[in-house]
């Protein structure tokens, strides 16, 4: 029964999606409509041709570790994609040759710029945090996910988006809105996906075998509760035709402003902060083998956390038509928000007192405390940015991109790549990673890679930030815009290089963790059982 | 698929700190106190807040916010600095208004404060076409200001001009304006009339060229070109016409370069800041731009 409504369900996506084809206005809504042709339609015949066929029954006591493991391969993917396409546009922010005519609507710098943010933030990110969600759900519940292959439907579901989201791009469907470009269709399907997201996740919440829910998942859980709300509200827009990618905004003005930075900082704070917290609270005692440091920082500082971060959003349009007030507001929760962000730093850290000496030892500890590290120094430097004065100097500068990325980079890359080290033995039943050593060259080139591209990028910001304001006595400006470019390429040549050397070290991950995969020794089975604690 | 059973906590408890004695998947929780500093530097930053929010403007009501004891506005604020710049330089706007165009650079101080608001204004508004330095992107239809070549003249009056209504724009009718023909996609001129005249105008400039085909040129050059850039290639600028006898191009001077001005023609663009710039602005860039070498 069940079967035969899946089939008409997807022969009606199909159709419709064909009949789209046929109508499409515009060139990414026909690519869009075509992708989505094609796998509902693949989806069909995979479907009919297993009708009938006993659906496989599983042992509710064993953990549902397939889509985790497909997910570490579409993190490592999407990582080492997402890498690539930053390297690439940051040499051409150095080269603008290599904007080249041929591509010219395609290529160029403004139609990569989402792809790379997107693809590091959403492709890589978004996959790592729902491949650990799932994982340390099931682990830290004592239960298998709940509805059954609906966590495949996310995943898949989710690797759809990021196809239609990176296609869109490309052929120029964009929101025009930071973050949040994917326009109404891509949209649409993201929040079924989200919704599924969230469904798997509380069912296996709700069915936990232990009494309390262990504080990873209240940051997991309060990442995907918040970011639904996020993406929902930020993109309310009304498309021009059901045939057309283009929608039109329903915000406008101060407000559409407003609403975008609520979204772009929270994607920040709930996206990149609050679910990679998640990630640290789990992996960091897991592989120190050590108590997380303390109970009642965790509370306190989750709480405080998530009341304060939603409020911060203003500081990304000091001195513009938003009113005095609202910048008040964005700037004096940000400042509130700098310890409630340490909490999470400190329990990190201190969760590994009593084993520093594995920092001698295991270079995947050393990529952890270095991510932490790097989510303290980033968790200063934006409260002291939002300061008013301070933005008026950084705001609109190289600065701001250094400051994401030695955030981006330093902690939501290395706390990823720490958790697919931990993962990918025990995922594959493997005794242990194939090379520590390639581990260490990994964590030394990432880590100077971080360092050339934040320290350039404070460079050229500051320089940058400085040149523009500077008037002669008279008032009248020094500098043209052409004269700060002119100034930033060592710079850029730099921060090219910074970057060329965490892509390096990632393709180093993928290979060390494929041959971890394929050639080392196989773990002895260990009894497969959820069993709760007493 | 699991791991080994989870009810046994992995950690290695040394030390006789309070666990809060539940344990996931091995891992377990100390029952620390949060650190003292922290809290204590949490505390301070929600005071300093609060005293941030009674100073400032910060809570917003119905009808409006809250407008803070300091009476702050970020708008005020520059609209202060900026009648602060404007009353101090207005004896010079004005003055630089009154004066008659060709005696600004006699007045030295008057001059050097010219050159400097029309550096800044240049530097805002010029810049991104004829280059941070004045110099154009050669070969590509931005001319270069700091040589003696003037399409449309170098004296005070004629950069005033170009200033304030530009060239060949659609917003104001007193723009200058000239249009040569696309002597090859509009079919007034064949393939081998073309190629004449472009090895007519390259011995003009003194480039190499094909002697035979350079003689067939000159009298198609001459019913042709000659009207607007001059007989002997010296240009015109009151339609705007190049000189042809330098090697001074805006377009490049090299044969397919040529051949591709003739066959399809050339439309340079600029604005017109008539609605944009100060009269007095205007005048300062004119004598910006006029220092920067070329000034006739």
């Amino acid at each position: 029964m069940w079967d035969y409504i899946k089939l008409i369900v997807l022969g009606v996506i199909a159709i419709v999606a064909a009949i789209a084809a046929n109508y499409a206005r515009d060139l990414a809504y026909l690519v869009h409509a075509i992708i989505i042709f094609l796998t509902a339609s693949g989806l069909f015949l995979w479907q009919i041709r297993r009708i009938g066929e006993p659906a496989p029954v599983h042992n509710p006591n064993e953990y549902m570790d397939g889509v985790v493991r497909a997910g570490v391969i579409a993190t490592a993917f999407w990582g080492v994609i997402g890498f690539l396409a930053g390297v690439f546009i940051a040499a051409q922010l150095t080269w603008p040759q290599l904007n080249f005519e041929w591509a010219q609507g395609y290529l160029n710098f403004g139609r990569l710029r989402p792809l790379h943010t997107s693809a590091v933030i959403f492709a890589f990110g978004g996959n790592a945090l729902i491949a650990t969600a799932f994982y340390v759900v099931q682990r830290t519940s004592a239960a298998r996910l709940w509805g059954g292959n609906l966590a495949w439907f996310v995943f898949w579901g989710y690797q759809l988006f990021i196809v239609m989201a990176a296609t869109g791009y490309v052929l120029g469907s964009t929101q025009g809105n930071e973050y949040a470009e994917p326009e109404w269709l891509p949209d649409l399907w993201l929040t079924i996906v989200w919704v599924a997201f969230l469904l798997v996740f509380m069912g296996t919440i709700i069915n936990r075998r232990e009494p309390h829910i262990y504080v990873a998942n209240w940051f997991y859980m309060a990442f995907i509760v918040t970011v639904a709300m996020l993406h929902i509200v930020n993109n309310v827009s009304i498309p021009v035709s059901v045939w057309g990618s283009k929608s039109v905004p329903v915000w406008s003005g101060v407000q559409s402003a407003m609403i975008q930075w609520w979204y772009g900082h929270n994607a920040v704070g709930f996206f990149l902060t609050a679910g990679f917290l998640g990630m640290m609270y789990y992996f960091i005692p897991k592989q120190a083998e050590r108590p997380v440091y303390s109970y009642k920082l965790s509370i306190v500082h989750f709480w405080a956390l998530i009341f304060l971060y939603i409020w911060a959003g203003p500081h990304h349009l000091h001195y513009t038509a938003l009113p005095d007030w609202a910048q008040t507001l964005g700037m004096t929760f940000s400042i509130m928000l700098w310890m409630p962000s340490w909490g999470g730093m400190i329990n990190g850290l201190m969760t590994l007192s009593g084993a520093w000496d594995k920092l001698r030892t295991d270079p995947v500890i050393r990529m952890m405390v270095v991510a932490v590290g790097f989510y303290g120094m980033a968790t200063f430097e934006g409260p002291m940015m939002s300061i008013k004065t301070v933005n008026a100097l950084s705001h609109y500068t190289d600065w701001t991109v250094g400051h994401v990325h030695s955030a981006a980079l330093g902690w939501n890359g290395m706390i990823t790549f720490g958790a697919l080290y931990y993962l990918v033995p025990k995922l594959w039943q493997r005794e242990g990673l194939y090379s520590l050593r390639l581990v260490s060259w990994h964590f030394w080139l990432a880590t100077l890679g971080i360092v050339l591209y934040a320290a350039s990028m404070w460079v050229t910001g500051i320089m940058e930030g400085l040149m523009w304001r500077e008037v002669d006595a008279q008032g009248f400006l020094v500098n043209s815009f052409a004269d700060t470019v002119a100034a930033k390429f060592p710079m850029y040549v730099v921060r090219t290089l910074g970057g060329l050397m965490f892509l390096t070290g990632a393709i180093i991950m993928c290979y060390n963790l494929w041959k971890t995969v394929t050639s080392t020794a196989e773990r002895k089975p260990a009894p497969a059982a959820a069993v709760a604690a007493e | 698929m699991a791991d080994a059973p989870k009810n046994k906590p992995t950690g290695k408890k040394e030390d006789d700190i309070p666990t809060t004695g539940h344990s996931w998947d091995g891992i377990e929780e100390y029952d620390n106190p949060m650190p003292r500093w922290w809290v204590w530097i949490f505390l301070i930053t929600v005071v300093w807040s609060v005293g941030y929010w009674i100073a400032y403007p910060a809570w917003p009501g119905i009808q409006s916010a809250t407008s803070g004891l300091l009476g702050y506005s970020s708008r005020a604020n520059v609209a202060t600095e900026i009648a602060e710049f404007e009353t101090r330089n207005d004896v010079w706007f004005a003055q630089l208004t009154e004066t008659d165009l060709d005696e600004i650079r006699e007045d030295p101080e008057l001059h050097r404060f010219a050159v400097n608001a029309g550096a800044s204004v240049f530097a805002a508004q010029c810049s991104q076409c004829h280059g941070a330095g004045g110099a154009g992107v050669q070969a590509a239809g931005y001319p270069n200001l700091l040589n003696d070549a003037w399409l449309w003249g170098g004296t005070m009056d004629d950069i005033v001009t170009t200033v304030t209504w530009g060239i060949r724009n659609e917003d104001y009718p007193e723009a200058r304006w000239s249009e040569m023909p696309a002597f090859g996609v509009d079919g007034l001129l064949d393939e081998d009339e073309i190629d004449e005249i472009v090895h007519y105008v390259l011995r003009m400039s003194g480039q190499d060229h094909d002697e035979a085909l350079a003689d067939a040129g000159a009298e198609g050059y001459e019913w042709n070109c000659a009207s607007c850039h001059g007989d002997a290639g010296e240009g015109d600028y009151f339609v705007g016409a190049p000189a042809l006898n330098n090697q001074i191009w805006f377009y490049g001077g090299s044969e397919d370069d040529i051949r591709h001005s003739i066959y399809y023609s050339r439309f340079g663009v600029m604005p017109g800041f008539e609605t944009r710039l100060r009269e007095a602005e205007i005048r300062a860039v004119a004598a910006y731009v006029h220092q920067l070498g070329g000034g006739q």
